[in-house]
């Protein structure tokens, strides 16, 4: 088998799903910030969302997994901390996806755009902190749903 | 000399996250309300976090092979350079939330410093820790000023809580050779010059929640120094470093 094309790694790096909200991919998330060949090894540079999430090291197994398991053999992962993540760089699919999940998607004005539910703009929220470091809990007080938003960082 | 002094600098930034951190994370389950429950267990989780970059960082300096979960656990009290205000004990919830919002206000005024730091291994841990450090102290901010401006109970007890710790913010703005030796490598700031723009944070928001200013300038010391930590510390230590103590080098 030939060396796999850059391409074709972010491709199989985009199917594996985020640990904590398994409807989005690593690629979705923004956290895979480079992939390059380095003679025969193939070098990742994956960044932290949060200083201490949880899923830091599951999502490096994670990774190690997907690509051992299409036969990559020699892999090297490093943690990039800068530029530090954002969530500007979720991709627009991942935005999609987390509405369509139930989580309102990062908004620039610090707060969601609509209740994820039923779209209502009455909201109100409930804790600046949520089940994950990247969320907060929120209330839509049209349809009276709890719901959780993604942080805007 | 120089990669001494920058070990130090690391560990008290470091110290000051972890201790903290531990502190924050022993309310997980007891806080007065689930969300509140969740903030604190979240804000300690981001504090520990930012010591593993730290501590890590420190290590690889000191260049003894020493990682970071070895500085955290296998360190003694006296090795500690955490300020004392981090160590204190949580008191009631009013209490803690005041030692955050004291210690936030100081963390987001250093991150921002700390982000054009001439290390840019230093400026990168500042530039991640800055984002979530202003996030918490929009938070701990804001329920200083809801417990402060609310009722005579949650009022009184805000004030208590700053009484009992104002007399430690002054630690945080000591120098010492270390911190010269940081400024003079463009490092980091002299902490002493982190202070105007702490009170004029700090004075804001406790004007807010209808707090007063203890007017003694008087100050405890002893912690980033390493020259003497409370009491407290060492029954903090023997809490999270138990595993290691009981089981030496046991690994998971």
């Amino acid at each position: 088998m030939g060396q796999p094309s850059v391409d074709t790694i972010w491709d199989w790096l985009d199917q594996v799903p985020d640990p904590e909200i398994p409807v989005i991919s690593l690629v979705d998330l923004g956290i895979i910030r480079d992939v390059k060949w380095e003679g025969d090894t193939l070098k990742v540079a994956v960044t932290p969302t949060y200083s201490g999430c949880p899923a830091t090291s599951v999502i490096n197994f994670d990774i190690e997994t997907a690509l051992r398991d299409r036969g990559i053999e020699k892999l090297t992962l490093t943690q990039q901390l800068s530029p530090p993540w954002t969530t500007d760089w979720l991709s627009e699919k991942g935005r999609a996806k987390l509405e369509e999940y139930g989580i309102a998607p990062p908004s620039p004005k610090g707060e969601p755009d609509r209740c994820p539910n039923c779209g209502g703009h009455n909201l109100e929220r409930t804790s600046q902190f949520g089940s994950t470091p990247c969320k907060a809990l929120w209330r839509c007080r049209d349809c009276l749903e709890p719901f959780d938003y993604f942080k805007c960082i | 000399m120089a990669d001494n002094a920058l070990f130090q600098f690391l560990l008290r930034m470091g110290d000051n996250s972890l201790i903290l951190g531990h502190r924050v994370s022993e309310w997980c389950g007891h806080s007065p309300v689930l969300e509140e429950d969740i903030a604190l267990a979240n804000t300690a989780l981001d504090l520990i976090g930012q010591t593993q970059f730290w501590l890590g960082l420190a290590g690889e300096v000191e260049g003894k092979g020493r990682s970071a979960d070895d500085l955290a656990f296998l360190r003694d009290a006296w090795d500690y350079r955490n300020v004392l205000l981090c160590e204190l004990p949580n008191g009631d919830f009013g209490q803690t939330l005041m030692r955050q919002f004291l210690y936030d206000a100081w963390a987001s005024v250093m991150m921002g410093r700390l982000m054009t730091s001439s290390d840019e291994r230093v400026a990168a841990i500042a530039a991640k820790a800055s984002k979530e450090v202003a996030y918490h102290v929009e938070r701990s901010g804001d329920t200083v000023v809801g417990l402060g401006d609310g009722t005579e109970e949650s009022h009184a007890r805000m004030q208590a809580a700053l009484d009992y710790l104002w007399p430690y913010v002054g630690e945080m703005f000591d120098s010492d050779e270390v911190d010269a030796a940081m400024v003079k490598a463009g490092i980091a700031p002299d902490p002493a010059s982190l202070r105007e723009e702490y009170d004029a944070l700090v004075g804001k928001v406790l004007g807010q929640a209808t707090l007063t200013i203890p007017t003694d300038t008087f100050h405890h010391k002893g912690g980033r120094t390493g020259y003497m930590h409370t009491e407290h510390l060492g029954h903090l230590l023997c809490t999270m470093q138990w595993l290691q103590r009981a089981y030496p080098g046991a690994t998971w």
